[in-house]
């Protein structure tokens, strides 16, 4: 457990010893940060005017927040594949995997070492979304509840990116086919929410099976355990994955 | 326990798909010794080095280090064991100082010890002027010492490095071949490489390879046994009567080779003076007597070339390793 810790502070320091994470952070939080500017403008503008005489009018949460959260979903759809291609790709192009390998561990502590690593990224990424809620409480009341069960959602979600660009990262030797392949399988599940969603012929085993769908309640305020069993399944077995292949490695390789 | 071998490797065979990298491979080591692993290049000494390294497990045989058998106890097994491979596997986005505390973390080296245990590492090396600047920084000489000073970090039993002087100057060789000699007082050392003055400068014993196969193993002094017959070279002026020659006490054979030159094979040792006085004797002007022996490299040569002569395909064998070295 020592060694796993060890291995994921190492790994998120290493991070930023690059400028890719700084530079990530920077044009995420700018982009997150015009699209909440955005939001706020058509909120105040428009749509509070609008729905001011309603019963029960829509908050603020729901309006600004919800999308918010949403979008960085997306956003991160590009940007999860790019910072788990280096974590097993690199280290084989480099060379420098033996180190692991011979040190004493076993796979599974390598595997997780790397993955917490990655998970501590994506609690930073949310912390710095979170900042923009927290700038709302200046003038406002918000729906707690809400920006917690979104805030989750979006860490299962990232999660999910992270063990399968982990897993496609240990497939291959070349960051960048490990970048391309993991961009690609995550795109894939978003065709599916798209495509199993779509009016002509929706089906539901495809719209179960992107990791969309399960996020979107979160988005609403809604916690369902098989959300978030769903998650625990896809994040668990990726990871698996993962730790087979280092294990056939040394086998086959 | 003290007369139990460090590492001992039976029946080692590795495939890669068909080809068959390393074959029934043995290996002994024991405590305080330097072994040097001897071959050209795709003879199996990097594999080798991977299996008993738990890298790459081998498709059958055992490996026990320190009694442990490395497949079944893996982490246990290498906690004895200091790695350089090829290519000194060190983050380049860290400082020599990061990456060792980070190398003590992973070997279990507890909290308050650490920094001791890198410092004597840092000392060892000649990292100190260095230990706080980027490895990205360093030169290849300095990375390859961050390399063996991650090797011996932990104070393993056996310290195993794969072509550790590869791509240094000469001033950087003797000063990594003179810290190897150091690490033989209170290390086993498993050294490969396919230079054998190296393996001269540095080993107690050495193991040749060749396609996988161990051709010898022993001492240097048994290695320079295996020489063939000694020769002699003399040289005349004028005309002689070779039969004279030939009839000297200990001559085995003597050969013309034109111009009054004459290739004389012997056994035993006071050839030359004896030849010497037959020409001072019979009037004949010499003017040359050489002394000829066998160098470690002849026989080195000699032994991977008989070894070869018997298959038709090693050329191509030896292209396929290489390939899947590369890849």
């Amino acid at each position: 457990m020592d060694k796993i810790f060890t291995i994921a502070t190492t790994e998120f320091k290493r991070l930023f010893n690059s400028p890719l994470a700084w530079s990530v952070l920077a044009i995420l939080q700018f982009i997150l940060t015009l699209m909440f500017l955005i939001f706020l403008d058509a909120y105040i503008g428009e749509i509070q005017p609008a729905t001011a005489t309603m019963e029960n009018p829509p908050g603020v949460t729901a309006i600004v927040l919800s999308p918010l959260y949403l979008w960085t979903g997306v956003i991160m759809l590009v940007i999860m594949p790019i910072m788990t291609m280096r974590l097993f790709a690199e280290e084989r192009m480099n060379k420098t995997l033996t180190l692991l390998l011979s040190s004493p561990l076993s796979s599974t502590q390598i595997v997780l070492g790397k993955y917490l690593g990655i998970l501590f990224f994506i609690l930073l990424v949310i912390a710095m979304i979170s900042l923009m809620p927290l700038a709302l409480t200046i003038g406002t009341t918000l729906d707690w509840g809400v920006i917690f069960t979104s805030s989750l959602g979006l860490f299962l979600l990232l999660s999910s990116f992270a063990a399968a660009g982990l897993f496609i990262s240990s497939l291959t030797s070349q960051p960048i086919i490990a970048a391309i392949s993991s961009f690609g399988l995550l795109l894939f599940l978003v065709v599916l929410y798209l495509s199993g969603s779509s009016q002509n012929n929706s089906s539901e085993v495809f719209i179960y099976l992107s990791h969309f769908s399960h996020f979107l309640p979160f988005l609403d305020g809604v916690f369902d355990t098989s959300d978030l069993v769903y998650y625990a399944l896809f994040i668990v077995g990726f990871l698996i994955l993962s730790i087979r292949k280092l294990d056939n490695d040394r086998l086959l390789g | 326990m003290s007369n139990q071998a460090l590492i001992q490797a039976s029946a080692l065979n590795r495939y890669y798909g068909k080809y068959h990298a390393v074959s029934d491979f043995n290996l002994t080591l024991h405590k305080g010794e330097v072994l040097g692993l001897l071959g050209p290049n795709g003879a199996g000494k990097s594999t080798t080095m991977q299996m008993l390294t738990g890298n790459i497990s081998p498709s059958l045989g055992e490996i026990k280090i320190n009694g442990v058998d490395l497949l079944d106890d893996p982490k246990k097994a290498k906690q004895s064991i200091g790695y350089l491979p090829e290519q000194p596997p060190v983050y380049r986005d860290m400082t020599a100082n990061e990456f060792l505390k980070y190398c003590a973390a992973l070997h279990d080296i507890p909290k308050d010890e650490s920094q001791t245990a890198i410092d004597s590492a840092i000392e060892r090396c000649g990292l100190g002027n260095v230990s706080n600047k980027l490895i990205a920084n360093l030169s290849k000489g300095y990375q390859q010492r961050v390399g063996i000073a991650q090797a011996i970090l932990h104070r393993p039993d056996v310290v195993i490095l794969d072509e550790p002087t590869v791509g240094l100057d000469p001033i950087q060789i003797t000063e990594i071949r003179a810290l190897i000699r150091e690490l033989g007082k209170d290390h086993s050392v498993i050294l490969s490489t396919h230079i054998l003055p190296e393996v001269q400068a540095v080993c107690d014993r050495v193991q040749i390879i060749k396609q996988g196969k161990t051709v010898f193993s022993d001492t240097f002094e048994q290695l320079e046994q295996r020489q063939s017959a000694p020769v002699l070279m003399v040289g005349f002026e004028s005309a002689i009567d070779a039969k004279e020659l030939s009839a000297l006490a200990g001559v085995k054979n003597v050969q013309a080779l034109g111009e009054e030159r004459y290739r004389l094979s012997y056994e035993k040792s006071p050839v030359a003076s004896d030849v010497f006085q037959l020409s001072v004797a019979k009037g004949w002007k010499l003017h040359e007597l050489n002394q000829q022996t066998e160098s470690l490299e002849q026989i080195f040569m000699n032994l991977i070339h008989n070894e070869s002569v018997a298959s038709e395909n090693t050329a191509k064998e030896v292209t396929k390793e290489q390939v899947v070295e590369n890849g």
